[in-house]
């Protein structure tokens, strides 16, 4: 590796840390002032221009607060909990793809973290981490309601993870259809197999769906919708909320934290909410493809318009996010339950089975046909 | 699908009021708090207030009857004499020692009805954070109009929303209908208070509600 390679790497990474880390800021200002509109009020409007630097003044306070350790606590994992849910939420963002690649010189830069060949494997085990973290704050606080929620916590991961690995893995195997080289987990490939337009693959219907861009969500509907359930209850979000919640079993698994460990896991939620919807964004919506008119626009528009495209897409889902924590009532820890076995996991095995099928004719005909 | 319609519903509800209150027509239901501050109901139960009448006299004579009251037994009180010579109220005894311990009090208003001279009523003031436990004790000094009527505070009067507030101890309102005895509505039923003078009565409820509120079928 030369010096050059490795300036590019540091270079990509502080990138989408960088990005991870402002965007992270804004979001929590943008669904405290999304959900005051929701609720006709004002929201916070003090700190900056719209409020906007009301997460830093949060965040700079609660950099200032002493952590308190209770006395009960399990000191080594009550202190490592905070950091094993801070970490995986950033690792999982460094998979995704965020722009479209350009040149400095003769150095390709890609807009990703890194471009593991394993990538999207790497995002379900690094979700899964994250579980850890939930569940071993609420065992190490040593106190009744962290214990409740971190009870709440695995029992919950374990019936939603499974729900969102089928449905994952439903997209990895039509996408493994749609390009050169067979199927992949890489998440550049994924989003690089989703360029253009439905009308390239089937021209029968091409003045029709030359407007239809080449996303796998619309062969992948219901992968969709069952993934995003699974995201929603992953990143422990009303209204799977019930690892924390608030009016039944007061902070949940964070009751006993607070100061800068209470903020590592506040960080840790809303990173996941971010790179949650950027994943699917990337397997759902064609990541950063969109038309960029390399021809009309001057070229550094052109460079910056993948970025905005990616980003448009995740906001998308992100504002998903807040309008149904704004309008859905907490699930029931038994329906939360029915959810996830009876509906979902089930769901994605048929939809599994199902695309399996088609995607089996269609390369190879139908079995009674050779 | 009844599951998506529902979620629909749901959805349309705050997505709506969203847009609504983004690009206007929605009315907040909040305020800019310390800024702007609300027009409170008129009988608000806020701090209380030891009223004096109009020629000066304090109306309190320690009878005690406001501490036998409360149940949140947070009023203490004791009566003396008057001096006959530079009398403190209009009749035998004044209320030497008044206090209220802000932190106990439940704001019921049982005092105020069982005064017997309307001495003790309650003002709109409601912001009475202090950094220590002695301070939410009120003593007499801080309880007792001055002599032009007007409530003692602790803050600057440019911090206060509406200036009248302190001109309104409003003992008035709740003595226009004692017992809720309908035949007292309209009447006036109290003595005149230092500053504001001499109060006219409110109207009758049903007269004063009726133009807030559609008509009713009542026998349901």
């Amino acid at each position: 590796m030369t010096w050059a390679e490795f300036g590019v790497v540091v270079l990509r990474v502080v990138l989408t840390f960088g990005l991870l880390m402002v965007l992270t800021i804004i979001n929590v200002w943008l669904e405290r002032k999304l959900l005051a509109d929701m609720q006709s009020r004002i929201g916070p409007n003090r700190a900056g221009p719209f409020g906007i630097l009301q997460t830093v003044a949060d965040g700079l306070k609660l950099f200032f607060k002493e952590s308190i350790t209770p006395r009960k606590v399990e000191l080594g994992m009550y202190v490592l909990a905070p950091f094993l849910a801070v970490i995986p939420a950033f690792l999982i963002f460094m998979m995704v793809p965020w722009g479209a690649p350009f040149m400095i010189g003769e150095q390709e830069v890609i807009l990703q973290g890194a471009d593991l060949n394993i990538g999207l494997l790497f995002i379900l085990a690094m979700s899964s981490m994250a579980v850890y973290a939930v569940v071993l704050a609420g065992w190490s606080s040593g106190s009744k309601y962290p214990l409740i929620g971190g009870v709440r916590a695995t029992a919950q991961a374990i019936s939603y993870e499974a729900a969102m690995g089928l449905s994952m893995v439903a997209v990895v195997m039509f996408s493994a259809t749609q390009g050169e080289g067979g199927g992949t987990l890489s998440l550049s490939e994924i989003v690089s197999r989703q360029a253009g337009t439905w009308g390239d693959v089937i021209p029968a219907l091409e003045p029709v769906l030359r407007f239809v861009p080449r996303w796998n969500i619309f062969p992948q509907i219901v992968a969709f919708g069952i993934f995003f359930v699974a995201i929603v209850a992953e990143t422990n979000r009303a209204p799977f909320d019930l690892v924390e919640a608030e009016q039944e079993i007061v902070g949940g698994f964070h009751t006993e934290y607070s100061g800068m460990r209470f903020a590592m896991f506040f960080l840790a939620e809303y990173v996941n909410i971010f790179s949650m919807s950027a994943i699917a964004a990337t397997l759902f919506l064609g990541g950063w493809n969109g038309p960029t008119f390399d021809d009309a626009l001057p070229g550094f528009i052109s460079a910056i318009l993948p970025t905005v495209y990616f980003l448009l897409k995740t906001y998308l889902i992100v504002f998903l996010f807040f309008w149904i924590r704004a309008t859905l009532p907490r699930l029931r820890y038994d329906q939360l339950m029915t959810l996830g076995w009876k509906r979902l996991i089930p769901g994605a095995l048929g939809w599994l089975i199902l695309s399996t099928f088609v995607i089996a004719i269609r390369q190879f005909g139908l079995p009674w046909s050779s | 699908m009844g599951l998506f319609n529902e979620l629909w519903k749901g959805l349309s509800v705050t997505g709506g009021t969203m847009l609504r209150t983004m690009f206007g027509g929605s009315e907040l239901v909040t305020t800019q708090y310390p800024k702007e501050t609300r027009q409170k109901p008129q009988r608000f139960h806020g701090r209380h207030v030891l009223n004096r009448y109009p020629d000066g006299m304090e109306k309190c004579i320690g009878c005690e009857l406001c501490a036998g009251a409360c149940p949140a037994d947070c009023i203490h009180v004791r009566g003396a004499n008057n001096d006959p010579e530079n009398p403190t109220s209009p009749g035998e005894r004044y209320g030497y020692i008044y206090e209220i311990n802000m932190l106990r009090c439940i704001f019921c208003g049982l005092c105020v009805e069982a005064c017997p001279t309307e001495a003790i009523t309650m003002t709109h003031l409601f912001e009475m954070s202090t950094t220590n436990r002695e301070d939410a004790i009120y003593t007499r000094d801080e309880l007792l109009m001055d002599s032009a009527g007007k409530v003692p505070h602790m803050f600057p009067d440019e911090k206060l929303g509406d200036l009248n507030e302190l001109n309104s101890s409003d003992g008035w309102m709740r003595a226009t209908a004692p017992s809720g005895a309908a035949s007292y509505e309209g009447v006036k039923m109290w003595s005149d208070t230092a500053n504001p003078g001499s109060w006219d009565p409110e109207p009758p409820q049903d007269e004063a509600d009726s133009s807030a509120r559609p008509e009713e079928d009542t026998d349901g």
